[in-house]
């Protein structure tokens, strides 16, 4: 599984991704985390808000920062 | 007619001006402190705990309101509607649109990306650009409790005016060329709108007040400060010196110190708030407003990364220049007003 963490580098982003981390860990599901911050990749994605959470090529969901539990539920 | 009225008069004293809240902070400055509010220090001391609570229950009362109609308005949404209207309604709808799309100077470049590859005109983005800082649901709310009605309406009807202008002019201006091209190879990606029902949209504006908390109390403690500071020991003979209405110079030196000052409406009230005590011209007052909120630094180096240093340039000019006109108009017939 590949997870994709959108974001120009705002303080929302790196709380996204360490609540991701979180929630790969208690899955124990094998996966990256790629952290994508170019403007131009962002946008290609159609995502209007940061940060947004990207699984397997597909956007789960922007311009929040979800619970750890919650996270799990877009990943599963 | 009168009783509806008076009632109507009631409600917005002790619920938007909140007078109860005054008159609780006076007995506790005067009988806690043992100062009178008449005397500098008290009155100091009663300005800054009472403006502070009243800031931070009206900031919570009501971002959590507006977050909770914001969040039908997600801005893929308004990329939908704007796609679908033509000429100045389009820029009449991106301005209106901008007044309650959530915003932040973070997302002011995906949104930017968002609708310039989804075909929209650039005068429509911009005028979405130029109102979603200046003019919100918020903002007008606040002000009717700070200021009254009136001069309420008449910031959103002008800050809205500015925005359908601004859009306009950058529109025939043919900026296109001035965009950085890499913008123009983003290719148009729609996304499900998210499905919210209640219960998300609660915890979303929960989410969104915690937020808002976060970014600006610090702002809002030294905007209640400074605002204590005017209020009570700068002479209103200096003030009005330096931008009283008899200085001609007075809306230029307002918006020229309001537009690299960067803060939320939350922090820039008590300021206004204090310099219409002393009375400073109301244009004055939404110079230094409309200048604090519309131009920020954060948001200008965001957007430096997607438009080029001439059509920045413009957009800055347009903002500044729009704001002192509409200064200078509005202390000219401001005995309507006040």
């Amino acid at each position: 599984m590949i997870i994709k963490i959108l974001g120009s580098g705002c303080k929302n982003c790196t709380k996204l991704e360490e609540v991701t981390r979180k929630a790969i860990e208690d899955l124990g599901i094998e996966s990256t985390i790629e952290k994508v911050t170019d403007f131009k990749d962002i946008a290609s994605y159609g995502v209007m808000k940061t940060p947004a959470l990207v699984v397997d090529e597909k956007v789960k969901f922007s311009g929040k920062v979800p619970s750890v539990d919650k996270i799990k539920d877009y990943i599963k | 007619m009168n009783i509806i009225t008076q009632i109507f008069s009631w409600l917005n004293n002790q619920l938007l001006k909140m007078e109860w809240l005054s008159e609780g902070v006076r007995l506790i400055v005067e009988n806690i402190f043992g100062l009178s509010v008449k005397t500098r220090l008290g009155g100091s001391i009663h300005f800054f705990i009472y403006d502070t609570i009243k800031i931070f229950i009206l900031l919570s009362v009501l971002i959590f309101m507006i977050s909770y109609i914001q969040s039908f308005f997600p801005p893929e949404r308004t990329k939908k509607i704007l796609g679908s209207v033509k000429g100045i309604k389009g820029n009449i709808l991106g301005a209106l649109l901008g007044t309650i799309t959530p915003f932040c100077s973070c997302s002011s470049i995906p949104i930017f990306m968002g609708f310039t590859s989804a075909g929209l005109p650039l005068g429509v983005t911009f005028s979405f650009l130029i109102s979603s800082p200046l003019v919100d649901l918020a903002s007008f709310l606040l002000l009717v409790s700070f200021f009254g009605l009136k001069i309420a309406l008449v910031y959103v009807v002008v800050g809205l005016v500015l925005a359908v202008l601004g859009g306009t002019i950058i529109d025939k201006l043919n900026m296109t060329k001035y965009v950085e091209s890499y913008v123009y190879e983003v290719k148009e990606l729609d996304n499900e709108i998210e499905k919210m029902n209640r219960n998300d949209r609660i915890s979303y504006s929960k989410d969104q007040v915690k937020d808002v908390f976060k970014k600006v109390w610090l702002y809002v403690l030294i905007g209640v400060g400074i605002g204590a500071t005017i209020h009570n020991w700068i002479p209103v003979s200096f003030i009005e010196r330096v931008i009283g209405q008899d200085n001609p110079f007075a809306v230029i030196i307002a918006s020229l110190v309001g537009i690299p000052m960067y803060a939320d409406i939350f922090g820039t009230l008590p300021i206004a708030e204090a310099l219409f005590g002393k009375g400073v011209g109301i244009g004055t007052i939404l110079s230094f407003m409309m200048g604090v909120t519309a131009l920020s630094l954060p948001s200008m180096i965001m957007l430096s990364k997607v438009i080029k240093p001439r059509l920045l340039g413009l957009f800055i000019g347009i903002i500044s220049l729009g704001i002192i006109i509409i200064g200078y108009t509005f202390n000219f017939i401001s005995y309507m007003f006040v």
